[in-house]
Formats: structure tokens, C-alpha cells, sequence
């Protein structure tokens, strides 16, 4: 036998094809394409507007199976995740999600994600990094079992105010009560799927988890379900206008994976970050423990803001000033179509962005290779332009 | 639960041990020093391994106590007496006439040309420079690579200027050679291959490294370090090194210490972050404010705290500590005096050391670096009795051997089996000297790194409690992040081999770790 047969598929295989790329070949009419995590994935099927369009007033599918999950089972699989993240751990009940990050001893966020509890002794981590080493380095002195299931498992995010309907329509009875970071068993085609009601829109949505062998019936039939309810796939470039609206971090975007650092100091806390709220100082021990605390003591360095931008030019990249003095850089930034607001993510030196502080955004952009500069106003929000009242509501509002 | 709350407790009574535990009490601490052993002293101890014959069944030689320990201890006034002191080192030669003394920085004997001899010197004397300038590092905690507070940055000022203070051609030879392999380092100055394989044996010892391995010039440094104490040879203790374990005793008994045996402690105790109170096998909890490791730092850490209850990038640097020992011990009791040949009685009782050459060195090495034993190990033996009557009846002698390869992780497995293999293996290396040996044996023991890593509560058995290699020394021992005696966990300190400046009856780890404790 050969022996990289026992190597993970994605360290052998230049691009790999998620179990959808059947019907995700057939739907990408325009044949964009990108990489994420060793697969071949689209970034857009047809058009982004329409697609964005499809999650905010319809249905839009998305192919996430090569967001990176790791099955943790064991004696110790609870007291290893609340050593591995900042979240208290304990306090999540089986059959719940919540969304963590993990840090390093430095107190740099290494990955941001979300963590499953399938029962008491058994989870799944999602993450947007392959961090298996950290986990694997993370686990000695506890008694569990990581391992990376990212390519056995099948996962479509199906987001929009009709999903609900739409997935009901399957014959997954009772989905409309099913809770925000809930997540349930169905039956479908005589084997179970899992169904949470998470996403990466800020919107009314779900993701459902199943064995690859489930995955294109469960594409054709959630089509044929959501046929009259507007139903379309979307990329990658779509989702990043829906995040960036509901104000969502990206990691390797909006803060750099801290495993992947090599200049000092690059780094952010999730204090930095604007995630003070996932940290259980009450905990008495978890990675990034000692510095945080110290951080919280002295400060933070960095703020990190969400800026609503006058006018409706994006402000990519953009340095921030604040009288004059440059002292942040935007990381996301995107004209939000249904908020109808210019929002920028952004990351400051402290202790600007405090109260009173005029901000503004230097915005470059180019209209038939003419380049003009422009310095745009901004203000800081505390909350997401995109935030419907869905979202959050159960019985799940049917449209 | 005990009501008593002690200033310090320290978990292990080896001597770096009690040294802190004597430092800490003369400043008027209340200090519990708990010993998992029926004895202290850790590798420093006299054990009877045949009826009527004792033998230092851990550190054989007396080398590099710090003189300044001896001498704020009152060490000599405690009762330290030697049975010999600047004894030779003698290369065997296999063809059993030819051996080379050395004596401190001068060698003679054999076919040594004048030469060589005159070399030898030079190159000693040049080293010694250095040595100077390693103690004065040695004798302080290191400083940290970053925020240095003043008092680092006037060490990393001191060893500027004791650098520059050696001239330029002394100290760009140091910057030279301070990376390089003794290997090297000998075949630039020295022509005699029997001088040169007993030296790169003293660069190897208790390490696993071969004479040509990188960083060897450094752990040579370390070892002359005893010739910067004035130790112009290796010393032996009356009673064998027991004796050291009871004059420290002996000593901390008298500054109000309570020390107690029979104690391992089975876990550290932490409030969130800090270490409060210890745990013993019988139940006992007993709290203190400072809580001081003499056990190595992958036992404080993985067995005593628990990897759990540390942070990951910690947990995984302490994982990841090299410090597999690659030395075993033999005992011998014998029936007479060995005769080696070439040797007199009197010369008997020097070190005679195994090592005819650096290839021979090298070659046991290879065999240990892919988990086999070494079909033709260099030695370090000692003869005590020669010089100390009282470790074997009238007329008997004790041979105690640093047998060097036996790699902790060996192939095998350190079966039965593989034991006997490896004490007939080292008996018949001896015999090549000492012909007759064989038929003096009375009784024989031999302990590999499995069985010194049990006796002693020492992970891999290792020599220092952790490899004496750059990227583990200074500042970085025993690994980054936990270095001046303190480590992650507040209130918890490290005082043994595995803290700066490393192993070896010194004594500094456990002096510096004191002073550290004094500062608060
Ligand atoms: C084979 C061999 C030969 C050597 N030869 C020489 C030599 O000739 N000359 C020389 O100078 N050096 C020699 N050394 C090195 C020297 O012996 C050591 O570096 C030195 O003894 C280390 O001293 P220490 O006090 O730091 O630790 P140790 O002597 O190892 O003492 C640690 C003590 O802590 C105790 N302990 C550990 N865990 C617990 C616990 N949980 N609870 C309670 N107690 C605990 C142990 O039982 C032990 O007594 C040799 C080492 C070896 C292994």
C-alpha cells in the first residue's frame, strides 16, 4: 500500500471536490472558481447581486463543506474544549451552538469558529483554519479523541427568510422550532441528518450536516423544495457581502490566524477584536488565560470597530485618521445593498475610536483607470446594519 | 488539610534542593522540604548495593560544588570531609602501557609529545577565559530575551564587558567555538588521539550528544567549570556523595528546616493561576506561599501540576524538553583491588576513563542515537575505595562506572534481558583493561536511565534534568517562558538541575532559585 493513501485526502490531492460538485458544477454557469482549504469551490454561480439577493429575499445555498471540522469524543472532551477556548464550555447543553474562538498562550486569536455539542461527552468544532496541530498539541493530559472529519462530512448552509419554509417543504417537520444555535436529527432518505440553525448571513437560516453519500439527494431535493420560493445558490463573494453586513469576522481577512504569524506583534486578542464577551476570565485555566488577563488589566492595544463610511464608495483597505494622524487600517469593507449603508470593519490603535473621536476613511478608487482619493467621514456603530427581527425569532416566521 | 503555612515548601531534598531550602531558612523563611525517597539527597547518595558494599549510586565525583555555596553554608564547619581531592584523570590506553594523566590543565604520560602536551595548556588556559566569563552568568539568574528589567540588562551589560574584556582574539575565539563540536575544536589544537578521546568524553558525559555533535565546546565549558572552582581534578567524599545529602541536611536541620522523607508529593495545587498548596500520597494537603520544585520540570509540570491546568504552547514546550538520559551506572563489588594494566595501585584510585579515541566516542554514540546499545561504551570508573575504606569490608573494593551510552528509549525495551546484555557488555569492556576483573566480582548492579529515572523521580533519568544544549540553557532553560526560576504558574518556582545554570553537583539552580524567592 501506498503509503500517502493514509495521509489526509487534502494533503495529497491538488483540488478536491466536495460531495455536491455534481450539482455545484452544473449550477456555477459562469465558471468561477476559487480555493478554499484544498477544495475547489465557486465563488460566484451566476451573478453576485442576484445571488445576494437570493439570501436576503429568498433562499441561497451554500456549499461549506470545506469549512474545517474536527469530531471531539471522550472522558475529558468537555474539560479539553474549555481549556482550548475562551468560552465556558460547560454551560453549552447537548444539542446547542456556540460561536467561540481559540487562542494562544500570547493571547492571539489562532481561529475563530463555531462548537457543536452532539452529546455530553462528543462535539464538533468548525473552524476556518486547518488547526489540527494546536488541537493535537492542546489535547495532551486529557483523555479525547480529535480527529478531522472535515471530508466526511457534507455541509450546505441554506439561508434566506424562506428557508425555513423551504426545508419544511422536505418534510423536515417542526423546523420552525427550532432555536437560534439549536440544532436537531432528521430523518432523510433512511439515514439522519443534522440540522442547526446557524450561518455566516446575520439572517433567518440553517446548515445541515450530513454523510457525503446523502449529498446530492439532499441538493436535489432541497431544490426541488425551494423551486417556488426562489431558491439559488451562492459563492463565496456573495457571503462576504452578507457577513460584512451582519458584521461578522473573517479570519486571514479581519484579524491573521495567530499560527501563522511570523512578525511580532501582529497578532490580536479577542479583546482587540471586539470579542471580550467570549472570554470567561472565571474559568481557571484556558490558553491565552494569563495574557489576557494582563491585557485587560493594562489595556488592549488595538480597537476594533465597525465604521458606517459616508457615501457609497467601499473602503477597502483604507487607512483611518482621526485629526490628521493615521491610526487604523479597515480590514473589511463593502457597500451593504439591503442596509443601504457603507460599512467598514476596522481595526484601531488604541485609544482611538473612543467617544467624540472624528474618524475618517481614505478611500482610493478607480473609474476607467482615473484614480481619485477621497476622505470620507465615519462613524462608529455598535450595531449590525443587517439585523431582522427573524434572525432571531421561533417559531421561525414563514415567508 | 495541616494548619501550618509555610513560606516555602520545596518538593525534593536533592542538594539543589536542600541548598534553597538552607538559603530561603537563613533569611528567616519557614521551609518544608518533602523528599519522596527514604533518603536525601537525590543523586547525590551512598546506597548499599551487596551486603557490606556501598557506593555513590548516583554522582560518582565531586567536581564543581560552587565554593561560595561551601562557604556561606559553612559546609566544612557542617562536617564535609573528602577522602581524596584533585585526583588525575587517566585515558586508558588499550594497548595497556601509554596512559595519559591529566591533571588539571596539564597532561602527561604515554607517548603525549612535548607538543601536545604544550597545547593542551594553551587551549585549557584559553578555555578557562571563558569559563570565567560563563560564571559570572552562571551565578545570577538569566536574563530574559525580552523585557529585561535593570537588573538583566546589567547581567547582559557584565557578560559585554567580561566578553570585551577578554580581548579581541579571545573573544571572537569565543564566539567561534561556543557553537561548534569539541570534535573539532581537539583536532585543531591536538595531535594524540588518546588525549583527545578522553576529553571529548568529558564534553559527552551525561548528555546525549557524540564529540561531533554541535554545541559540545559548550557542555566542555560547563564541565570545567569545577577547574574555575579550584577543583584541579575530580574530589571524592568520605562515605561516599551521601555525605554531601547529610552536611546539607545537617546544615538546613540547623536553620530550623523540616525536612520530611518517605513524602512524595502527588500534586501541585492551584488557585486559578497560582500554585497554593501540594498534595502528598497519604492525603495531606499543606499550603504555602511559595511552592519550590527541586523535581525536573516534566515532572513538575506534566505529572505534578498536570498538563491540563497549564496553558497549550506551555504545555506543549514542556512536552517537548529533551531530556532522555544516555548514561547508566555500573557497580561492582569486588573481591580485591582490579589490577589494570599499566596502572599501580595508587593510580587505580584516579579516574580512569574508557575513551581511546574520539571515533571511539563518536561510534558508541551512533549505536545509542537509533536506540541500541553501544557494543563498545566509553566509561568514566571510579575505584572509591582505594581512597575510603569505609564503603566496602577490609580488603574489598567498590567500582562504580558512568557508562556512557545507554539510551533511555532503547530499541528493546530496558528488559531483563536487555540489562544483563548491557551489564556483560560493560564488564567486558572493563575487562579489556583490568583482565582479571571477571573473577573478582562478587556482586555487580547496573542501573540504566529507566532505572535512574525510578530511583531518582527523574524523567529519562537524565543526567541534568534536561539536555545542556543551546537551545536550553541560559534563558531559555529549562524552555522559554519559564525561565529565572519562575514559570507560568505564580508562586511556583523550579530550584534543580533543570533551571539555569543545569546539572551537576553545583548547587547554583538551587542558590539563584532562593535569591529569586527572596525578591518576591
Ligand atoms: C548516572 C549519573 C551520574 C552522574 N554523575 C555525576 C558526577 O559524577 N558528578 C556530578 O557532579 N554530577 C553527576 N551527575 C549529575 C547530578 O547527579 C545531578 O545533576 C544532580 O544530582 C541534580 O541535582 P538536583 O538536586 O537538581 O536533583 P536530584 O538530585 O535529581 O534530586 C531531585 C529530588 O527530588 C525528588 N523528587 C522528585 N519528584 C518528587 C516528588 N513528587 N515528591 C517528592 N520528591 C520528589 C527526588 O526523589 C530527588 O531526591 C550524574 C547524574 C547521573 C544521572
Amino acid at each position: 500500500m501506498n503509503e500517502l493513501s493514509a495521509l489526509p485526502q487534502h494533503t495529497t490531492q491538488m483540488m478536491l471536490h466536495t460531495p455536491f460538485h455534481s450539482r455545484v458544477v452544473e449550477a456555477c454557469e459562469i465558471n468561477e472558481w476559487s480555493a478554499w482549504q484544498g477544495y475547489t469551490t465557486p465563488s460566484s454561480y451566476t451573478n453576485v447581486e442576484f445571488e445576494y439577493f437570493a439570501i436576503r429575499s429568498n433562499t441561497g445555498v451554500f456549499d461549506l463543506t470545506p469549512m474545517t471540522k474536527y469530531r471531539i469524543t471522550g472522558a475529558d472532551a468537555e474539560a479539553y474544549l474549555d481549556r482550548l477556548l475562551t468560552r465556558n464550555i460547560a454551560k453549552l447543553a447537548v444539542n446547542r451552538v456556540a460561536y467561540i474562538v481559540m487562542c494562544n498562550d500570547a493571547g492571539d486569536v489562532i481561529d475563530d469558529g463555531t462548537v457543536f455539542r452532539l452529546a455530553d461527552n462528543e462535539f464538533r468544532l468548525c473552524t476556518q483554519e486547518r488547526v489540527l496541530d494546536w488541537m493535537m498539541w492542546s489535547a495532551a493530559g486529557f483523555d479525547v479523541e480529535v480527529i478531522d472529519e472535515t471530508a466526511d462530512v457534507a455541509a450546505l448552509a441554506i439561508q434566506g427568510p424562506t428557508s425555513c419554509r423551504v426545508l419544511r417543504n422536505m418534510g423536515f417537520a417542526g423546523m420552525e422550532n427550532l432555536k437560534p444555535f439549536g440544532m436537531q436529527t432528521f430523518e432523510f432518505n433512511g439515514a439522519r441528518i443534522m440540522i442547526s440553525r446557524t450561518g455566516y448571513t446575520g439572517d433567518l437560516g440553517y446548515e445541515a450536516w450530513m454523510a457525503p453519500e446523502q449529498a446530492e439527494s439532499f441538493w436535489d431535493a432541497l431544490f426541488e423544495a425551494g423551486k417556488l420560493r426562489g431558491i439559488r445558490a451562492f459563492g463565496s463573494e456573495a457571503l462576504d457581502i452578507a457577513r460584512i453586513e451582519a458584521g461578522y469576522l473573517a479570519a486571514g481577512v479581519d484579524f491573521v490566524p495567530a499560527e501563522q504569524i511570523v512578525r511580532n506583534g501582529r497578532g490580536r486578542s479577542p479583546l482587540e477584536l471586539g470579542l471580550g464577551w467570549l472570554v470567561d476570565f472565571n474559568k481557571p485555566v484556558f490558553s491565552g488565560r494569563k495574557a489576557l488577563l494582563k491585557q485587560k488589566e493594562y489595556g488592549p492595544r488595538y480597537r476594533f470597530v465597525k465604521l458606517s463610511v459616508e457615501g457609497n464608495k467601499p473602503a477597502e483597505h483604507s487607512f483611518i485618521y482621526c485629526r490628521g494622524k493615521a491610526v487604523g487600517t479597515v480590514t473589511s469593507a463593502g457597500w451593504c445593498p439591503t442596509a443601504k449603508t457603507n460599512v467598514a470593519l476596522a481595526s484601531l490603535e488604541m485609544p482611538y475610536g473612543r467617544p467624540g473621536d472624528e474618524l475618517e476613511a481614505e478611500i482610493y478608487y478607480m473609474r476607467e483607470l482615473h484614480w481619485t482619493r477621497l476622505m470620507a467621514k465615519c462613524t462608529i456603530i455598535t450595531k449590525p446594519v443587517w439585523e431582522p427581527a427573524r434572525r432571531l425569532q421561533t417559531p421561525a416566521p414563514d415567508a | 488539610m495541616t494548619d501550618k503555612k509555610y513560606d516555602a515548601i520545596i518538593i525534593g531534598a536533592g542538594h539543589n534542593g536542600l541548598i534553597c531550602a538552607n538559603y530561603l531558612a537563613k533569611s528567616g523563611k519557614s521551609v518544608l522540604v518533602l523528599e519522596a525517597n527514604a533518603t536525601v539527597g537525590g543523586a547525590a547518595c551512598t546506597r548499599e548495593f551487596a551486603p557490606g558494599f556501598k557506593v555513590s549510586a548516583g554522582a560518582q565525583w565531586l567536581y564543581q560544588l560552587n565554593p561560595t555555596i561551601v562557604s556561606d553554608l559553612k559546609l566544612i564547619a557542617h562536617g564535609l570531609v573528602y577522602a581524596a581531592q584533585d585526583l588525575d584523570s587517566i585515558a586508558l590506553n588499550p594497548n595497556g602501557q601509554q596512559h595519559i594523566s591529566i591533571h588539571g590543565s596539564h597532561a602527561s604520560g604515554g607517548d603525549l609529545s612535548e607538543q601536545d602536551a604544550h597545547q593542551f595548556a594553551a587551549l585549557q588556559g584559553q578555555l578557562l577565559r571563558f569559563v570565567r566569563v560563563l560564571d559570572r552568568v552562571f551565578n545570577r539568574r538569566p536574563p530574559k530575551l525580552i523585557e529585561s528589567d535593570w537588573h538583566d540588562k546589567l547581567t547582559l551589560a557584565r557578560l559585554g564587558i567580561d566578553m570585551k574584556m577578554l580581548g579581541k582574539e579571545d573573544m571572537s575565539e569565543m564566539l567561534r567555538v561556543g557553537l561548534i563540536n569539541i570534535y573539532d575544536l581537539l583536532n585543531e589544537h591536538l595531535d594524540n588521539p588518546l588525549l583527545k578521546g578522553a576529553l571529548s568524553l568529558d564534553a559527552v558525559l551525561g548528555s546525549h550528544m557524540g564529540p561531533r555533535s554541535p554545541n559540545t565546546v559548550f557542555t566542555y565549558l560547563y564541565r570545567l567549570l569545577g577547574q574555575h572552582y579550584r577543583f584541579n581534578g575530580p574530589a571524592l567524599l568520605k562515605g561516599g556523595m551521601g555525605q554531601l545529602a547529610d552536611v546539607l541536611l545537617h546544615s538546613a536541620q540547623h536553620q530550623g528546616v523540616e525536612v520530611r522523607t518517605n513524602s512524595a508529593v502527588i500534586t501541585i495545587n492551584l488557585n486559578a493561576d497560582s500554585a497554593k498548596s501540594v498534595t502528598l500520597g497519604n492525603g495531606d494537603t499543606i499550603v504555602a506561599n511559595s511552592i519550590v520544585s527541586n523535581a525536573d520540570p516534566k515532572t513538575t509540570f506534566t505529572k505534578l501540576v498536570g498538563l491540563r491546568n497549564i496553558e497549550a504552547g506551555f504545555s506543549r514546550r514542556v512536552q517537548v524538553i529533551r531530556m532522555n538520559g544516555n548514561a547508566a551506572k555500573l557497580h561492582l563489588a569486588l573481591e580485591g583491588l582490579p589490577d589494570f594494566t599499566g596502572l599501580n595501585a595508587q593510580q587505580t584510585g584516579a579516574r580512569l576513563l574508557i575513551a581511546p579515541d574520539m571515533k571511539y566516542v563518536e561510534r558508541a554514540f551512533n549505536h545509542a542515537k537509533y536506540g541500541e546499545l553501544s557494543p563498545a561504551p566509553a566509561m568514566d570508573i571510579s575505584i572509591p575505595t582505594v581512597h575510603d575504606g569505609s564503603l566496602a569490608p577490609a580488603g574489598k573494593h567498590v567500582l562504580s562506572a558512568t557508562v556512557q551510552y545507554a539510551p533511555y528509549a532503547l530499541k528493546d525495551g530496558w528488559t531483563e534481558a536487555q540489562k544483563q546484555l548491557a551489564q556483560k557488555v560493560a564488564i567486558d569492556t572493563i575487562a579489556q583493561y583490568a583482565p582479571r576483573i571477571k573473577e573478582q566480582i562478587r556482586a555487580a548492579e547496573y542501573l540504566s536511565p529507566a532505572d535512574l529515572e525510578q530511583q531518582f523521580n527523574t524523567h529519562g533519568g537524565h543526567w541534568h534534568h534536561g539536555e545542556i544544549s543551546l537551545d536550553q540553557v541560559l534563558m531559555m532553560r529549562p524552555t522559554p517562558g519559564c525561565t529565572q526560576y519562575r514559570t507560568p504558574v505564580d508562586n511556583l518556582y523550579l530550584c534543580g538541575a533543570g533551571a539555569h545554570p543545569g546539572g551537576g553537583l553545583m548547587g547554583l539552580a538551587g542558590k539563584n532559585a532562593a535569591e529569586e524567592i527572596l525578591r518576591g
